[in-house]
């Protein structure tokens, strides 16, 4: 595996192996020294052409804790908010020697461009582009609900998982529904008919639009970001309505499983798509997410650049 | 391929092994073993168990993985991460045992350390190792050897034990 730019490109052993590393590197985070000496010398560029505070500092600390030299690199206060080029930011990159780039844009596609063109060498790490995928983020919610859930096995296989609220402009869902496919998890998406994409009746997923009859029988309850900054359109009458009909609520949260779990992959809109005492109450991981993420995002780094890949220019 | 070890004389070196450690650790209280996966570490358990039997109380056995402290990372495929388990009591002023299957070039031993001192100040680490190939490219010897086997640096040497490989034995590999 040189890149990591879409669940898609993943088997299942290749998953379960990043999870596995990512307990063990776990430790480390625990530890007393938080540091490896395994990535010494490496260069690893954190090019963040979108905002982004979670995804950013996690692949900056998960950098750190295995010695690797990390460069930041935001659209704010670069050459790239003055219109330089993907092409040539890379060929820049490329120049100053990374061996990896890990690439936040707002451009679904960037990634793979970036991974496919000769411009640079070194291996792309997707941390969210466009609407397409947001690979770790699935990686590291998995590692979660595996934690949680998975009662020692190393899939998911039989896990109930409901995705939330705005399907349509979110990257974590799709990237989630597939790796929650690949490891056996059954997953609901619930959502207004206005925010679900074209074409959802082929994801390998079940589909409703009510939020009530679906709450109370699964073991995972993922609320998806309202993300009023990609939408153009009016796709619900009013942030009351939303809120009462796909929110999570108190009301909602005692109705679920005993032994469920909350998530959101944040930043939450309060009061929106989930409510404050649900968001800061027992039955909620999205701080653990956060922690966890950390570790997945070692893990990833260290399967793509600790070794020597297997076949040069292979994914 | 030829037999270097047979399954009864593994068992004899392994008892010896675990006399000589009690016999060097007037204290065996302040004992820690810690095999290096995966090999390493069955035979921690071993050894472990027959100085519980000599010693007359229960002695501490975990892991330790150094796959992230190798120095030929960079050369090789990306390795998995095995488990390290360190025992309740921790390595803080312990005298701790590393104890490896094969002690051939001394890198892995290296990194052993390198771990180690990640995780706490032991008094002291001594290394009990069941063959010793010979070839160092470090500074690094074993304080309890159970066999020394001569070899040309060409040749391989594998330890099966049952617990993975369903049989006991030290094979030496043109």
């Amino acid at each position: 595996m040189r890149h990591l730019l879409s669940i898609a490109d993943l088997s299942k052993p290749e998953a379960i192996s990043i999870l596995d590393t990512a307990v063990e590197l776990a430790r480390v985070s625990d530890g007393a020294v938080k540091k490896l000496p395994t990535l010494r010398g490496r260069t690893i560029v954190n090019l963040f052409a979108e905002d982004s505070t979670r995804t950013r500092i996690s692949f900056e600390a998960a950098a750190k804790r295995l010695s690797a030299d990390v460069i930041n690199f935001s659209a704010k206060g670069s050459s790239l908010s003055k219109g330089e080029s993907l092409k040539d930011t890379a060929l820049t990159l490329q120049a100053m020697g990374a061996d990896a780039v890990i690439i936040r844009h707002s451009s679904s596609g960037a990634p793979q461009r970036l991974a496919d063109s000769s411009w640079m060498q070194g291996s792309v790490i997707n941390a969210g582009d466009g609407t397409h995928e947001h690979p770790s983020q699935a990686l590291l919610d998995a590692f979660t609900i595996r934690k949680h859930l998975g009662k020692g096995s190393s899939d998911l296989q039989g896990i109930k998982v409901a995705i939330v609220g705005d399907v349509l402009h979110s990257r974590v869902a799709r990237s989630n529904v597939l790796l929650l496919n690949l490891l056996g998890a059954k997953v609901t998406l619930v959502a207004p008919p206005t925010l679900l994409p074209v074409g959802v009746e082929s994801w390998p997923v079940a589909v409703s639009y009510n939020f009530d009859e679906v709450v109370a029988s699964v073991d995972v309850v993922m609320m998806l970001r309202v993300q009023q900054e990609r939408m153009s359109d009016l796709f619900f009458p009013n942030a009351r309505e939303y809120s009462r009909y796909f929110g999570l609520n108190s009301e909602r949260l005692a109705i679920m499983k005993p032994n469920s779990i909350v998530m959101h992959p944040g930043p939450m809109n309060r009061g929106l798509e989930i409510s404050a005492d649900v968001a800061d109450s027992a039955r909620s991981v999205i701080v653990e997410q956060v922690a966890n993420g950390v570790s997945v995002r070692m893990a990833i780094l260290y399967v793509l650049l600790a070794g020597q890949p297997l076949e040069v220019g292979g994914n | 391929m030829s037999s270097a070890l047979s399954a009864p004389e593994i068992s004899r070196a392994l008892i010896r092994i675990s006399h000589e450690i009690l016999e060097a650790n007037p204290d065996s209280s302040k004992i820690t073993l810690l095999g290096i996966p995966t090999r390493g570490a069955h035979l921690a358990y071993r050894i472990g168990s027959h100085m519980r039997e000599f010693a007359g109380h229960e002695i501490p056995v975990g892991t330790l993985d150094i796959t992230l402290h190798r120095d030929d990372l960079r050369l090789r495929p990306p390795r998995a991460i095995m488990p390290t388990s360190i025992p309740n009591q921790g390595i803080e002023g312990r005298e701790v045992v590393l104890i490896d299957d094969v002690l051939f070039s001394g890198r892995t031993i290296r990194a052993a350390l390198d771990a180690l001192g990640e995780i706490g100040r032991p008094r002291r680490v001594q290394l009990a190792v069941l063959v010793d190939r010979g070839h160092r490219e470090l500074p690094i010897r074993a304080d309890f050897v159970g066999k020394n086997i001569p070899t040309a640096i060409t040749q391989s040497v594998k330890l099966h034990l049952t617990e993975i490989d369903s049989i006991d034995e030290v094979l030496v590999e043109d």
